[in-house]
């Protein structure tokens, strides 16, 4: 028996010795083969499609995101990003409260369009009470009245070839040396004829606000807020994104976040 | 059974008998150590996602314009210069150097959790999500193998079930832990028992479901999870909260290693073969065959 028991102060030095190793074992050791393109990196990336493919599965295309009550609409839509477009060309069309804006539906499409405000906002119409989830990890209940995108889509009728739709924004972002970079970004076709997919001119029963991205953003209800851009002005048919921006499909995936947004 | 029939009589030099037995199978030694090292990288790629958002709260949504934020890691400025403060629950701690306010001297910065405790070790929430949902997918192959390897091997009725001794025997059973007084048998104690069932039947599970709830695409799957839940801020303070329990169990688990003989125990779980306590003249028959 005696041969398995310890003394308690043999027993009080190797448990701090132990617990001090973990504490010392600092975390930077993987920091190196973790940034975009590193081996590791991109190793570990793959359980990202395995992510998309296993949700898709599940989710199909129609699955709705839960829709809430006016009872949970108990704050304003909470703005996150860009909040006030600095960009002249944006500030001369806020000036003119938009009536000089059109959204441009280009690329692989049969026949480009270039709608109004008007135009867009006497289309079928959905509203719909939502909850936001921001990658950082909060939430917030709104209600977003839109013209569904695939309404849009079916009148510039989509050329088979195309897989992507990607978001062109009036926004920039962040000033690099290479110039400025404009938000952008991309959903596959599925989350774009989704139900809940609506290009979103009213919130809370207004008008858009500038802040959450007036004249008009996009709602794409199954995947998380930087999947949604805001400050929108062209919607682009895409077969690939390898050659735009950095490659990976969006501002926030450029700098490290999951081209999927879903989870 | 295969572990009684692999039980070998062996003479210690100093002429005491002990026996060694093969008490962990294959699939719970491999499963193990798969466990180990995934929740390593989860927890601390969890922390770096916390940090983008350092702090909890109850309900559907985050109170911005109303409070629901039952816990806050944060930094602010005092006449001391900045100090990283924790709000739990209304009560206040000053955490600075470890939580809110850390770095090397001097190069201190605002974040929830230290460089030492997350990975990447700066500031990357994206990267940190890479690495979380990857070793998401190995925690959970791994509790499904786990799961129907025990079911057929007979480990989880065997080992883990809990029988009514074990109730009779709980009260002696802490008396013993508490006096770090360890009998070294083929079956596990009531407490084991009542911890290794409680992290692999319960907190597992409770953080994969939490962790489901989260996403926004799975909500369109199973929109009920989260009205179980109390909503998707409840579903992130439950994943959190175990997520802390789970570091409890293990702080305490290699606590117990080192007490009940480090060598015997980790001897066990690399190669499945543990050295039990040698009959004692005065142990009834019973007591072993329990």
């Amino acid at each position: 028996m005696a041969k398995f028991q310890i003394t308690r102060r043999k027993f009080l030095t190797a448990s701090s010795l132990g617990l001090s190793g973990i504490a010392l074992s600092g975390c930077d050791a993987f920091d190196s083969g973790l940034g975009i393109g590193g081996g590791l990196r991109s190793f570990l990336e793959n359980a990202n499609g395995l992510t998309y493919r296993a949700q898709r599965f599940l989710a199909g295309r129609d699955a709705l995101a839960p829709e809430f009550t006016e009872a949970d609409i108990r704050q304003p839509q909470r703005p996150n990003g860009v909040t006030a477009p600095d960009d002249d060309t944006y500030k001369g069309l806020l000036a003119n409260n938009f009536a000089d804006w059109r959204l441009e539906v280009t690329g692989l499409v049969e026949k480009p369009l270039s709608l109004t405000r008007e135009q867009l906002q006497n289309m079928p119409s959905r509203t719909q009470i939502t909850r936001h989830d921001c990658v950082e990890g909060w939430s917030c209940i709104a209600k977003w009245t839109g013209t569904p995108l695939s309404l849009v889509l079916d009148q510039a009728v989509v050329k088979p070839q195309a897989r992507y739709v990607m978001f062109h924004c009036l926004d920039t972002i962040e000033q690099s040396l290479s110039g400025d970079i404009k938000y952008y970004g991309t959903i596959d076709l599925i989350d774009a004829r989704h139900p809940q997919t609506i290009l979103a001119y009213g919130l809370n029963g207004k008008p858009l606000p500038v802040e959450n991205g007036a004249p008009l953003r996009v709602r794409v209800e199954r995947q998380l807020g930087y999947k949604m851009p805001k400050y929108l002005y062209k919607i682009e048919l895409v077969d690939s994104f390898a050659t735009i921006g950095g490659g990976r499909g969006g501002y926030w995936e450029d700098n490290g976040y999951d081209w999927y947004g879903g989870i | 059974m295969d572990a009684v029939a692999n039980n070998q009589s062996a003479t210690e030099a100093d002429g005491k008998d002990t026996t060694l037995i093969y008490r962990q199978s294959r699939w719970t030694r491999l499963t193990h150590w798969l466990w180990a090292f995934s929740l390593f990288f989860m927890l601390l790629s969890g922390l770096q996602i916390f940090n983008a958002r350092p702090q909890l709260y109850i309900g559907k949504q985050s109170g911005f314009e109303f409070n629901n934020t039952i816990l806050e890691i944060g930094a602010e400025n005092t006449a001391n210069g900045p100090r990283g403060f924790t709000a739990i629950l209304g009560h206040r701690f000053d955490t600075t150097g470890v939580l809110g306010w850390s770095g090397p001297p001097g190069q201190e910065t605002p974040r929830a959790f230290p460089a030492w405790a997350t990975i990447p070790s700066y500031y990357d929430l994206g990267t940190a999500r890479v690495v979380h949902f990857f070793f998401a997918w190995i925690l959970t192959t791994t509790l499904l193998v786990w799961l129907i390897a025990g079911l057929i091997n007979g480990h989880i009725r065997r080992d883990l079930a809990p029988r009514l001794s074990d109730l009779r025997k709980l009260p002696r059973d802490i008396v013993d832990h508490a006096k770090l007084k360890f009998h070294h048998t083929r079956e596990y104690n009531t407490l084991q028992k009542m911890a290794y069932g409680g992290v692999l039947f319960v907190a597992l599970p409770l953080m994969i479901v939490t962790g489901l709830a989260m996403s926004p695409s799975m909500d369109s799957v199973l929109p009920w999870l989260n009205e179980i839940l109390g909503g998707r801020q409840t579903a992130r303070t439950i994943h959190f909260t175990v997520m802390a329990l789970l570091v409890l169990f293990f702080i305490v688990h290699i606590l117990m290693i080192l007490a009940a003989g480090p060598i015997n125990e980790l001897r066990s779980i690399i190669t499945g073969w543990y050295r039990t306590d040698p009959p004692a003249k005065h142990d009834q028959p019973t007591e072993r065959s329990a």
